[in-house]
C-alpha cells in the first residue's frame, strides 16, 4: 500500500492546488463508487433484509405493508425444516461439493503441468502451445457448453472414440448415477433414511454424477490455460538459474520441480486454489443450460438453485438466504484453504497477492467460468 | 546450460502435442459439425470434412431465429460497457495512485473489499436492486452495473504506480489542470495497460451471461449468450439440431477469437506487468 501513505497533505498558502486535488480525486473515484456501490454493495444490504422477509416478489420489498419479518425463516427452511426446499438445498451443496473437490485440484494440478511443460527453455513452438492451452478460456460457456452437450451425446464423438477401444460409453448427460455408487454395493436400508439437510448417507457419498462429470472436464478445459499464465508468471520469476544450480547438484528433474519448484510457487498456489475454491462455488452457466437434461437433479448448485427460487418459485427471501449461506462457505473455504496452506516463516506479500489475484479475476471474468472471475468483481 | 535430459523433452513433445490436440479438437469438430447435415451430424459426427458440405444451418439461424438481433444487442452491450468501463476505471485508478486526497484510503479499501465479493452471490441480490430502480428489462440494467469494476481499477492503478510522477510535473507547472494532465498526459504513457484492459472488458461483457439472464426477461433484450443459451438448452423440439446449436457457438466466438489472435501476444503476457516490486 506504498501508494497510500496516510501523511495529510501539507498545508500551502496556495491551498487551492491540494484543495483542487480533494475534489478531482473525489471527482475521478465518483462514478465508479456511484455504480460499484449501487450495484455492489446495496444489493447485499437489500438482499439482507429481503432474506428475513416473507415478500413474494410481488411490487417492492420496501415500505410495503404486506411484507412481514420473519426472521430466520429463510434460513430455517434450507437448513433446519423437514421440507423439500431443504432437500433440494442439500442436494446442490452435495453437488457442488464433489464439483469443488474434483474440479480443484485437476485444474490446478493440470494448469501447473503445463506451465512447467511450456516453460522449458529448449521447447519450439511456445507460442502454438500457449495458445492452444489458453484459447477455451477466452471463448463463452454458452458455446463451449453447446459444443460439449454434442461432444458427449449418446451417440456422439467421445463414446465413438470410446467404441474404437471396445469400451461402451455412458449416455452423458442422461446419467445420474453417481460413480462412487457404481463402486458400492446395494447399501443397508438405514443409509437411505434422510440424513444431514434432509438429504441420505446413501445420496451424500453418491460421488459426482456421471453427467456431472463431463461439467467438471468442462471446467477443467476451460480454466487450465488461465492458471497456466499465471503459473507461468510465477515460474518466470523464479528464472532458469536456480533450477540449474539444482540440476548441477545432481537433483534429478523430478526431485528438483518438488523441492525447488513447488516451494517457489507457492504465492502463486496460492492464488490459484483461491480463484479455483471462489469459481467452482459459483457455478451456475453450465447448470442453468443444462436445466432440462434427464440428470440435471445432479448438477444443480447452490447459485442455481438460488436464482430458480427466485425466479420460477417466487421466493426471493429464500433465495437471497440461499445466496448469503454460499457467501459465508466460500468464504470458509477461502479461509480454511489460507489456514492450511499459510507460510508461518515469512510474512506474504499482500501487495503482490492482491495484485495477483486481480489479474486473475480479470483473466477468469473473460471466460467461460465467468461465475468464477467476475467471482472478484 | 543445457536440458541434460533430452529424453525428457521428447517425452515433453508428445505429451504436449497430444494434449493441443485435445484441446484444438472440440473447435475444430464444432466448426466441421456446423457445415453437416443434421442426419450427418449425428450418423458421423466425427469426420472432420463434412460428406455433404451444407449452410442450411446458418441460413437457419439468420432466417428462422433473431441471431441477428441478438448480436446487434451483444455489440451495443459489449461497446458501451467496454468504453465506459475502461474510462471509469482509469480516472478512479489514476485517482487512488496519483491524487492525495482525503478518504482515498477509505475508497481503497472499499474497491479491496468489493473485490472478493463473489458474482454468482450477488447475482439475486443485484437483480433486487435493479428492479427497485426500475432498471429490470432496459438496456440500463443490462449495461449500468458492468460500467466499473474493482479488478479493472486494480490493474490500471497499478499501472500508474509504475509510471514516474516526474513525468507529470511538467505539464502541471505549465499550469495544466488535474484532468488535462491526466488525460493528455499519463493516460496516453498507460496504453499498454489501457489495451489489456480493453481487451478483457471486451471479451467479459461479450460473454457475460448470468447478468443477463437477471436483468431481463424480453426476447428483445436478448444477447447472443442468452439467445444461444435459449437455442443450446432448448427442448429439442425437432431432433436434437446439432449443426444449428454448433453454427450459433461458431458465429458467437468469432468477435472474441479475432479479438484473440490479434493481441495474443498481450493476452498472454505473463511478465507481471507494472510489476515495481
Amino acid at each position: 500500500m506504498g501508494a497510500t501513505s496516510t501523511a495529510p497533505a501539507p498545508r500551502t498558502r496556495r491551498g487551492s492546488a491540494r484543495g483542487g486535488e480533494t475534489a478531482a480525486g473525489w471527482l475521478f473515484t465518483l462514478p465508479a463508487i456511484l455504480i460499484i456501490g449501487v450495484f455492489l454493495v446495496a444489493p447485499i444490504a437489500l438482499a439482507l433484509w429481503v432474506s428475513f422477509t416473507d415478500w413474494n416478489g410481488r411490487n417492492s420489498p420496501l415500505f410495503n405493508d404486506n411484507v412481514e419479518v420473519v426472521g430466520l425463516d429463510n434460513y430455517a427452511a434450507i437448513t433446519t425444516d423437514d421440507s423439500l426446499t431443504r432437500e433440494l438445498f442439500g442436494r446442490s451443496i452435495r453437488n457442488n461439493v464433489y464439483y469443488v473437490l474434483f474440479v480443484v485440484p485437476l485444474q490446478t494440478a493440470l494448469a501447473l503441468f503445463l506451465a512447467v511443460q511450456v516453460n522449458r527453455r529448449l521447447l519450439r513452438g511456445k507460442g502454438f502451445f500457449r495458445t492452444a492451452f489458453y484459447f477455451p478460456s477466452v471463448t463463452s460457456s454458452i458455446a463451449i457448453t453447446g459444443v460439449f452437450l454434442f461432444l458427449f451425446a449418446s451417440t456422439g464423438v467421445v463414446n465413438r472414440v470410446l467404441a474404437l477401444m471396445s469400451v461402451e460409453g455412458p449416455n452423458w448427460f442422461a446419467d445420474p448415477r453417481g460413480i462412487i455408487h457404481l463402486l458400492l454395493p446395494q447399501p443397508p436400508a438405514s443409509w437411505l433414511e434422510p440424513g444431514f439437510l434432509g438429504v441420505s448417507a446413501w445420496e451424500w457419498i453418491a460421488g459426482p454424477s456421471i453427467a456431472q462429470c463431463v461439467l467438471i472436464l468442462l471446467a477443467v478445459f476451460t480454466t487450465s490455460g488461465t492458471f497456466m499464465l499465471l503459473f507461468l508468471a510465477g515460474l518466470q520469476n523464479i528464472g532458469p538459474e536456480i533450477r540449474e544450480a539444482a540440476l548441477m547438484d545432481g537433483a534429478g528433474p523430478i526431485r528438483s520441480f518438488f523441492s525447488i519448484t513447488v516451494p517457489m510457487l507457492k504465492p502463486t498456489l496460492f492464488t490459484v486454489l483461491t480463484l479455483g475454491l471462489i469459481g467452482t462455488w459459483q457455478v451456475f452457466d453450465q447448470v442453468y443450460l443444462t436445466r432440462g437434461t434427464p440428470a440435471a437433479s445432479t448438477l444443480t448448485s447452490p447459485a442455481y438453485l438460488a436464482f430458480q427460487q427466485a425466479f420460477t418459485d417466487n421466493e426471493p427471501g429464500i433465495a437471497a438466504a440461499i445466496a448469503f449461506v454460499l457467501f459465508l462457505i466460500i468464504i470458509a473455504m477461502t479461509l480454511i484453504q489460507r489456514w492450511v496452506l499459510a507460510d508461518r516463516d515469512e510474512p506474504r506479500n499482500r501487495r503482490r497477492e492482491r495484485r495477483r489475484l486481480a489479474e486473475g479475476a480479470a483473466r477468469l471474468q473473460v471466460g467461460p467460468t465467468a461465475g468464477a472471475g467476475g467471482g472478484l468483481t | 546450460m543445457k536440458e541434460r535430459v533430452t529424453g525428457g523433452l521428447i517425452t515433453g513433445y508428445v505429451v504436449l502435442v497430444v494434449l493441443a490436440l485435445l484441446y484444438i479438437y472440440p473447435f475444430v469438430i464444432a466448426v466441421s459439425g456446423s457445415f453437416k447435415t443434421d442426419q450427418e451430424a449425428n450418423a458421423d459426427p466425427m469426420a472432420l470434412i463434412p460428406e455433404t458440405f451444407t449452410f442450411a444451418a446458418y441460413e437457419r439461424l439468420f432466417t428462422g431465429t433473431d441471431l441477428p438481433l441478438w448480436a446487434t444487442n451483444s455489440f451495443v452491450v459489449t461497446i458501451v460497457v467496454t468504453v465506459f468501463r475502461v474510462f471509469f476505471d482509469s480516472l478512479a485508478g489514476y485517482a487512488l495512485s496519483r491524487l492525495r486526497f482525503r478518504g482515498r484510503n477509505t475508497v481503497f479499501a472499499l474497491f479491496i473489499a468489493v473485490l472478493a465479493v463473489p458474482s454468482v452471490v450477488l447475482m439475486i441480490p443485484r437483480f433486487l436492486v435493479i428492479k427497485e430502480l426500475g432498471l429490470y428489462d432496459t438496456y440500463g440494467g443490462m449495461i449500468i452495473p458492468l460500467l466499473a469494476d474493482a479488478a479493472g481499477i486494480f490493474i490500471m492503478k497499478q499501472f500508474f504506480d509504475s509510471i514516474p510522477a516526474s513525468i507529470e510535473e511538467a505539464a502541471r507547472i505549465d499550469g495544466a489542470g488535474v484532468f488535462r494532465t491526466f488525460w493528455s498526459v499519463t493516460l496516453p504513457m498507460a496504453a499498454p495497460a489501457l489495451i489489456t484492459l480493453t481487451i478483457l472488458s471486451f471479451q467479459g461483457s461479450w460473454n457475460e451471461f448470468a447478468h443477463f439472464v437477471i436483468s431481463r426477461q424480453s426476447p428483445d433484450l436478448h444477447t447472443l449468450t442468452t439467445g444461444v443459451g435459449t437455442l443450446v438448452s432448448g427442448q429439442l423440439g425437432s431432433g436434437t439440431q446439432f449443426p444449428l446449436k454448433l453454427a450459433a457457438a461458431v458465429l458467437m466466438t468469432i468477435p472474441v477469437a479475432i479479438m484473440f489472435f490479434v493481441f495474443q501476444k498481450r493476452i498472454m503476457s505473463t511478465t507481471e506487468g507494472g510489476e515495481k516490486g
